[in-house]
């Protein structure tokens, strides 16, 4: 539920997601530490506890965790339009900054210097996505189930034509009744 | 209508990104690269500067494919609509559900769907890596395997993972390696 007695501004809110936007690279988890810098520290707009039940509702549904956060704050300070201000100033650096880039990009591309800084920084790429990948596994993946839904799903994305809701909707599905089974056992052993 | 449909395709993508920005890179392959709007060397370089630029890599990527396939109003349309899934489940679970991560069906249905994400975000790792290490037409021109870009690519791995480097650190390390050692 909203709470309005924050008194944050439509402007402070702006001011200080706009800040968040435009101080963070890497994005996603990235973010956290200046979101609690100034939504907790600087302006107490949120507590300490309030926050990681927001984090946790920003990863449990969909879009990108640090906009989901900042939507889920600006709510909670000044509802909707709260919402959308704070989410209109999470995202707006990202949005002048790539179209400036992508508005010269094949000047930059054509600078020989910039086109090898470029080559480099795609071989990091190819590390931090590896490395992103592992550790959605390491986080995700308990016991031969959950291995076998991510196996499935790595398939099915890799070697066939099959539209991702689809095996999203199939997972979930999997997770809900393997859960439901185990749910179930524990019932009956404690009866 | 080019536009309806450009919306169209990240509201899905909005839609479908659970877990975070990286889960969106096997959905953006799957809608932009096979429909043929981006070539995969585009989605490296999308990327690449998704990752050296500040903001969600999510956002950074849709606003980078909006802009190249419409201009700004592109990159404004795809940035407003993969962003609008996320503003409209949001309003809807604070509304009408107050914890609605702690509920029992959520929970299982999650216990699914997260490992699901690891698959897909590892498949789009294996594409990306294949188009960084051996794409046809890579930015040192070459059409195998670059023995320099791999090294820097297994460098900048060791660094995330074994030295625990700060990312933006690799990235700059990558890029000093690439301007020395790349021609």
């Amino acid at each position: 539920m909203p709470k309005k007695d924050h008194q944050a501004t439509y402007l402070q809110m702006f001011t200080s997601f706009f800040k968040i936007g435009a101080f963070t690279f890497g994005g996603g988890f990235a973010m956290l530490p200046l979101i609690e810098r100034e939504v907790i520290e600087r302006h107490k707009w949120v507590d300490r506890d309030e926050i990681l039940d927001i984090y946790a509702l920003a990863q449990s549904v969909p879009g990108v965790i640090a906009v989901n956060s900042s939507m889920l704050i600006g709510y909670r300070l000044r509802g909707v339009p709260g919402a959308i201000v704070a989410s209109i100033g999470v995202i707006l650096p990202s949005l002048i900054v790539i179209i400036a880039i992508a508005k010269y990009f094949e000047q930059l591309i054509a600078n020989v210097w910039v086109a090898r800084g470029m080559a480099g920084i795609s071989g990091a790429v190819a590390a931090l996505i590896i490395t992103a990948a592992l550790r959605i596994a390491r986080r995700t993946i308990k016991g031969m189930d959950t291995f076998l839904i991510a196996l499935l799903s790595f398939l099915l994305v890799t070697f066939t034509k099959v539209n991702v809701f689809y095996i999203l909707l199939l997972a979930g599905l999997l997770g809900y009744l393997l859960r439901r089974k185990d749910a179930a056992l524990h019932k009956g052993q404690e009866q | 209508m080019f536009y309806l449909r450009l919306m169209g395709v990240f509201f899905k993508i909005g839609l479908l990104t659970i877990g975070g920005g990286y889960a969106m890179l096997p959905l953006i392959q799957r809608e932009i690269i096979d429909r043929g709007w981006l070539t995969a060397r585009e989605f490296v370089h999308i990327i690449t500067i998704a990752e050296m630029t500040p903001g969600p890599i999510a956002i950074n990527a849709a606003t980078f494919v909006g802009y190249r396939l419409a201009g700004v109003k592109g990159s404004v349309l795809t940035t407003t609509a993969i962003s609008l899934p996320s503003l409209l489940i949001i309003l809807a679970v604070s509304k009408f559900l107050t914890h609605f991560e702690d509920h029992p069906t959520v929970q299982k249905v999650f216990y699914g769907l997260r490992p699901a994400v690891a698959g897909l975000v590892s498949s789009a790792a294996i594409f990306i890596c294949r188009e960084v290490l051996f794409g046809s037409r890579n930015l040192t021109g070459g059409a195998a395997l670059d023995p320099r870009l791999g090294a820097i690519a297994l460098i900048s791995f060791i660094s995330l993972r074994k030295l625990k480097v700060h990312p933006i650190l690799t990235i700059v390390m990558a890029a000093i390696l690439g301007l020395l050692f790349l021609r």
